[in-house]
C-alpha cells in the first residue's frame, strides 16, 4: 500500500469514527460531542496505522495502550474500539443506558478495549506514564498512547506527570494533546490560558514536542507519530491544535463541551455525516 | 494465625520501619512482579535499600503525591503489585482522589503505606498528623486497611498483603516503638488478634494503643476486672464475629485507636454492633480535633490515649450495663 493509499484508509476510518461517535452519542441524545469529535483523526491514526492490538485478544500483554485521559471524550474511543473489531460498533449505542458497559468516562472494568480507567481530568496521563514505566521494566517495546486535552493541562497533575515521564526518559510515550481551544466555561485563552502554550510548556518539561498546524489532518498525525517512534530517551508530545466539535453540525460553529441537541439536529447532524463519509470514500 | 505475645511494655531497639523493608526487599526479592514507588521519602523509611537491590522496579515520584498514585496505578495495571510511600496525610489527603479512581476503581493492586500515623507524626506536628487517613480509605468500597503495633506484625502484615489483590493503606510507625509480638509471630489480614482473655470488658484497639490496651488490662486486673484485649489490626475488613462475640460475652466494649474515632475504627465497631447485640461502647481516640507538635508522651496524654484513659473508659462502659 502506498502512502497515499494509507492516507485515504486513514480518512476513510476518521469519518466513519465521526459518523459512528455521533450515532453513539445521539442514542441517548446529549453528551460530550465536542471534545469526542476533535478527537477522530488521531483515534485514527493511533487505531489504523500504529497500535499493535489483538481484538482477540484485548488484554494481550505485549499491546500499545491508549489511556483517554480526557476521559469525556469516550464516546470517540467506543467507536474506534468498535470499529476495529473489539465489538459490533452498534453495542456502543446502549452509552450512558441504566447498567451500561459504555459509560460516558472510559472504564477498563466495563468496556472491552478500554486500557485504563480515566474520568478525574490530570489522572490518566499518571496512569500512561505509570503503564510506561510498567513495561519499560519488564523490557517491552510496547508503546503508551495518551490524549491530554488543553482545558485537562489546567491541571497541576499533567505536569507532575510530564515531569515523571522526561525524568525516566519514557520515549515508549506518545501524548497527543488535543489543543481544541475551548473548555467547558468557554474559550480557553478566557478561562485559563497556557502562558507561553502547550508547545512551550511541553518544550520546558524536556519533551520531544512536534507541533502540528492541522491536528485534524491524518497524515501531519501520521507523519508525527512516525518521528516520536524514531525518538529516543524522550517522550514525544504531538500538539494537536484541532476544532472543537469537528464534523458535528450542531455543535463545531459553537465548539460546545457537551451537547444536548432536538431531535432533528440529530437528524440533520448524522445525515452530513453521512455525506461526508461518502465524499472521503468517493476521493 | 500464630503469635506470640510478649507485651512487656518495653521498647524495640529497632526501628519498625527496618520491619517494613525487610519483609518489602523479601517480597521483591521472592516476586518479579513487585513494585515500589516512593515520593521522595525514601530516607525516612530506609527503602534506598529497595533502590539499591532492585533499581529496575524501585522509582521515586519525587515530591508529587499525586502522579505517584497515578503512576503506580499504571505500573500495577501492567502486572505490578505496587507499593507505594509517603507521609500519612499525603498518601491519603493529598492523593485520595487518585487513590480513589486510578487504583481502586480500577481495580488494580496496590498498596499504599501512610507512615507517622497520628500522634506519631510528632514533632512534624498538626501539618503532619493524620488522624483522617484511614477514614478516608474507610470509604472505598474495595479497600483493605491495616494499622500495626509493632515491627513482628509489620513484618509479618506487609508480606500478607502481596496476596490482596486490590487496594491496600498501611500506616506505617517509623520509629522504635514497644515490642508487643515475638518475631515470627504470623497474622491473617481480616481476623483479629485476641491477646488477653476476659468478660467484664472488651478493649478492641490497634496500632500503637494495642499497648496501651495492655497496660490497661494489667491495672484492671489488680482491681479485679477481667479485661479482654483484642487487636483489631484489620479496620477493613472488620472481623465482625469477633466483635459480635465480644458485645455478647463482655457486654461493654472501649475502643481505642490513633485515629478520629469519628470515622475511625471506633465508628466502624459501633456501626456493627447496632446491627446485632448492641453494648455500651466508651471511644478512646482523637474526639474531633487537630493536630500539633509534641512529643510522644506529652501528645498521649494531650488527646487522652494513655492505659490511664482506656481504664477509666472500661470503668465507665461497665457501669453503663
Amino acid at each position: 500500500m502506498t502512502k497515499q493509499e494509507k492516507m485515504h484508509e486513514l480518512r476513510v476510518f476518521a469519518a466513519e469514527i465521526r459518523l459512528e461517535t455521533l450515532k453513539i452519542i445521539g442514542a441517548r441524545g446529549f453528551g460530550h460531542v465536542g471534545g469526542s469529535m476533535s478527537m477522530a483523526d488521531a483515534m485514527a491514526v493511533a487505531y489504523g496505522a500504529y497500535m499493535n492490538v489483538d481484538v482477540k485478544n484485548p488484554r494481550w500483554e505485549d499491546r500499545d495502550l491508549f489511556v483517554l485521559s480526557k476521559g469525556h471524550a469516550g464516546p470517540v474511543m467506543y467507536a474506534t474500539l468498535g470499529l476495529k473489531g473489539f465489538y459490533p460498533v452498534s453495542d456502543a449505542y446502549q452509552l450512558n443506558q441504566n447498567g451500561t458497559n459504555f459509560p460516558s468516562h472510559t472504564d477498563r472494568t466495563k468496556t472491552i478495549g478500554v486500557d485504563l480507567t480515566t474520568g478525574s481530568l490530570g489522572q490518566g496521563i499518571s496512569e500512561a506514564v505509570g503503564a510506561a514505566t510498567g513495561l519499560k521494566a519488564q523490557g517491552k517495546a510496547s508503546k503508551v498512547f495518551v490524549a491530554v486535552g488543553d482545558g485537562e493541562s489546567d491541571e497541576g497533575q499533567v505536569w507532575e506527570a510530564a515531569q515523571f515521564a522526561a525524568h525516566y526518559k519514557l520515549d515508549n510515550l506518545i501524548c497527543f494533546v488535543d489543543n481544541n481551544k475551548m473548555q467547558l466555561d468557554g474559550a480557553v485563552d478566557t478561562i485559563m490560558s497556557h502562558g507561553k502554550g502547550l508547545a512551550a510548556k511541553f518544550d520546558a518539561f524536556g519533551w520531544n514536542v512536534i507541533e502540528l498546524a492541522d491536528g485534524n489532518d491524518v497524515e501531519q498525525i501520521y507523519d508525527a507519530v512516525a518521528a516520536a517512534y524514531e525518538t529516543k530517551e524522550k517522550p514525544t508530545a504531538i500538539i494537536l491544535n484541532t476544532v472543537k466539535g469537528k464534523g458535528a453540525t450542531f455543535a463545531e460553529p459553537s465548539g460546545a463541551h457537551s451537547s444536548q441537541p432536538s431531535a432533528e439536529e440529530w437528524a440533520e447532524a448524522i445525515k452530513a455525516s453521512e455525506e461526508a463519509l461518502a465524499a472521503v470514500k468517493a476521493e | 494465625m500464630s503469635f506470640t505475645l510478649i507485651g512487656k511494655h518495653e521498647k524495640d531497639k529497632r526501628a519498625n520501619r527496618d520491619g517494613y523493608v525487610q519483609a518489602m526487599l523479601e517480597l521483591m526479592d521472592e516476586h518479579k512482579d513487585v513494585a515500589f514507588v516512593d515520593c521522595d521519602l525514601m530516607g525516612c523509611i530506609n527503602t534506598k535499600k529497595l533502590l539499591a537491590a532492585h533499581p529496575e522496579r524501585t522509582f521515586n515520584a519525587g515530591i508529587a503525591e499525586q502522579n505517584g498514585m497515578g503512576v503506580a496505578a499504571g505500573i500495577a495495571s501492567t502486572g505490578f503489585k505496587t507499593w507505594i510511600h509517603s507521609f500519612g496525610c499525603f498518601s491519603s489527603r493529598r492523593a485520595f482522589d487518585q487513590a480513589y479512581l486510578a487504583a481502586a476503581y480500577s481495580f488494580v493492586p496496590v498498596h499504599v503505606v501512610g507512615s507517622d500515623p497520628g500522634v506519631t507524626a510528632a514533632y512534624n506536628g498538626g501539618t503532619h498528623m493524620p488522624f483522617e487517613d484511614c477514614g478516608l480509605y474507610m470509604n472505598i468500597p474495595n479497600a483493605t486497611i491495616v494499622d500495626t503495633a509493632d515491627y513482628a506484625q509489620t513484618y509479618a502484615v506487609t508480606k500478607k498483603l502481596y496476596n490482596v489483590p486490590e487496594i491496600s493503606y498501611q500506616r506505617l510507625i517509623r520509629k522504635g516503638f514497644v515490642t508487643v509480638y515475638a518475631d515470627g509471630s504470623d497474622f491473617e489480614i481480616g481476623k483479629a488478634v485476641t491477646l488477653k482473655e476476659g468478660n467484664d470488658v472488651a478493649i478492641i484497639a490497634s496500632g500503637i494503643l494495642v499497648d496501651e490496651a495492655l497496660k490497661a488490662q494489667e491495672t484492671l486486673a489488680a482491681e479485679g476486672i477481667n479485661a479482654r484485649i483484642i487487636d483489631m489490626f484489620t479496620w477493613k475488613p472488620l472481623d465482625v464475629e469477633t466483635i459480635q462475640k465480644a458485645a455478647e460475652e463482655c457486654g461493654a466494649i472501649v475502643t481505642a485507636e490513633n485515629h478520629q474515632v469519628g470515622t475511625g475504627l471506633g465508628s466502624a465497631i459501633a456501626n456493627e454492633l447496632v446491627k446485632g447485640k448492641a453494648c455500651p461502647v466508651e471511644m478512646i481516640g482523637i474526639q474531633n480535633r487537630f493536630g500539633q507538635v509534641g512529643d510522644q508522651n506529652f501528645l498521649m496524654k494531650e488527646y487522652n490515649l494513655t492505659a490511664e484513659d482506656i481504664v477509666a473508659a472500661a470503668k465507665k462502659a461497665i457501669a453503663r450495663k
